[in-house]
């Protein structure tokens, strides 16, 4: 039977790499970990002011968000270089950008989702009200698939070199601060009573633009970094 | 079928070679020989569209690769150095999730018939990371069993194969080329097939 249609191949891509990270699940763990430690961290360090905390949750949290993410970029392409299977996904009879979707997707799912979950639970920690609960986990979902969209482009660009991790945080953790300001500015303005939902539809908006855009801007890096 | 003209090939500032050009027709076999580093491997992945030609054109059937984009990966398949097999992944696993992304879905049967033609019967449930480096070799070289593709680009199909393994390829690509197929492949083995010869780096 024939693969055909433009959405069978992403959903392919995106259920080979959910069965991959399956069996590979310390990898998913280590990037959940990382940001439960990190978030929690903080509480301890500050000290136990209510007030304080409050106002530095949304920073803290959407910071070491960013930083999880950075995590487990470095893989998205790179065991599929070493062991050639990138190779011949990029001689699929499909475009390119419609595999670097599915991969993207599934790296969501997989780095973006749990973080989304775990996080009213640390928000706890910080004093958070309900509201501000929810809009945190809202600006997640709503932000989080930026990270891995936009993180492609760097994790191809990187892809074989030598350090490559570092240079990967350099290149693509300033392209991340538009999504810090307004995911951590929607939770800010929930708590200080002002309306959020701006922030939000500007959240959506970098989603839908990356979405757009960055597949077909990572899989030109691919062709690149592949030659 | 397969036209190549004027091609060169530039690494770096070496010019590995230079107005190449070859045409291959239903059947016909080509082998890539020369010495390391002549540029085997760089010819047959710009054969597959991974490296663009410093100069000169590739055409299959009639049209320029590079205008037949996507669609020209329906015809090809390339089977490279590394061999592409997943450590996490069954043997069977691997097969069918290649075989998926070459855009051909297979059931299991049929996996495991594939499996078993190539001497992995028994071995279609282990993970990828417990066979030797010739099975692996072997799980990669099932999927032409079921690719169904005209044009094989191969790079040493036979490393790490033992003689009987060996032997089962060059029976595969023969009844492939009798079926009309066309074949390039690099290889340092004697092949018992009849096929025309291009010398590189000479």
């Amino acid at each position: 039977m024939r693969v055909e249609g433009t959405l069978s191949l992403v959903a392919y891509v995106i259920r080979r790499d959910l069965l991959l990270a399956m069996r590979r699940r310390a990898d998913v763990l280590t990037t959940l970990f990382f940001f439960v430690i990190v978030v929690s961290l903080f509480p301890l360090g500050v000290g136990p002011d209510p007030n304080l905390l409050r106002t530095m949750a949304p920073g803290v949290v959407w910071v070491a968000a960013l930083l999880a993410s950075m995590l487990s970029l470095g893989r998205l392409f790179s065991a599929d270089y070493l062991d050639g299977t990138l190779e011949q996904m990029m001689l699929t009879p499909q475009p390119l950008s419609l595999m670097v979707l599915g991969k993207v997707v599934a790296h969501w799912l997989v780095s973006g989702v749990p973080l989304v979950l775990i996080a009213p639970v640390l928000g706890i920690q910080f004093n958070l009200d309900l509201e501000a609960l929810m809009v945190l986990v809202v600006s997640l979902i709503l932000g989080t698939p930026v990270l891995s969209i936009i993180g492609a482009i760097g994790a191809a660009l990187t892809l074989g070199l030598r350090g490559g991790g570092v240079l990967l945080s350099l290149l693509v953790l300033p392209l991340y601060i538009p999504v810090l300001i307004f995911g951590a500015g929607a939770v800010d303005a929930s708590l200080s009573g002002l309306a959020f939902q701006a922030h939000l539809s500007l959240l959506g908006a970098f989603t839908v633009f990356a979405l757009l855009f960055a597949p077909w801007a990572t899989a030109a890096a691919l062709r690149i970094s592949m030659e | 079928m397969l036209e190549v003209a004027q091609l060169e090939c530039v690494r770096g500032d070496r010019r590995l070679f230079s107005d190449l050009s070859f045409a291959l027709g239903p059947g016909e076999l080509l082998q890539v020989r020369g010495p390391n580093g002549a540029g085997k491997t760089s010819l047959l992945r710009m054969l597959c569209g991974l490296m663009l030609p410093a100069h000169g054109e590739i055409r299959w059937k009639g049209s320029p690769v590079k205008e037949l984009g996507e669609n020209y990966y329906r015809d090809v398949t390339y089977l490279g150095h590394l061999p592409a097999v997943k450590d996490e992944l069954t043997a069977e696993e691997n097969l069918r999730i290649a075989s998926g992304l070459d855009g051909i879905e297979i059931e299991r049967r049929e996996a495991y018939a594939a499996l078993k033609t190539m001497g992995l019967q028994g071995r279609e449930t282990l993970p990828a990371k417990v066979l030797s480096a010739g099975q692996r070799r072997r799980v990669a070289l099932a999927r032409l069993l079921v690719c169904g593709t005209v044009l094989w680009v191969l790079d040493e199909p036979l490393t790490a194969l033992d003689r009987s393994a060996a032997g089962l390829v060059q029976s595969l690509i023969a009844g492939h080329l009798e079926k009309g197929g066309v074949a390039v492949l690099t290889t340092h083995h004697d092949l018992h097939l009849q096929s025309r010869h291009l010398e590189l780096g000479t």
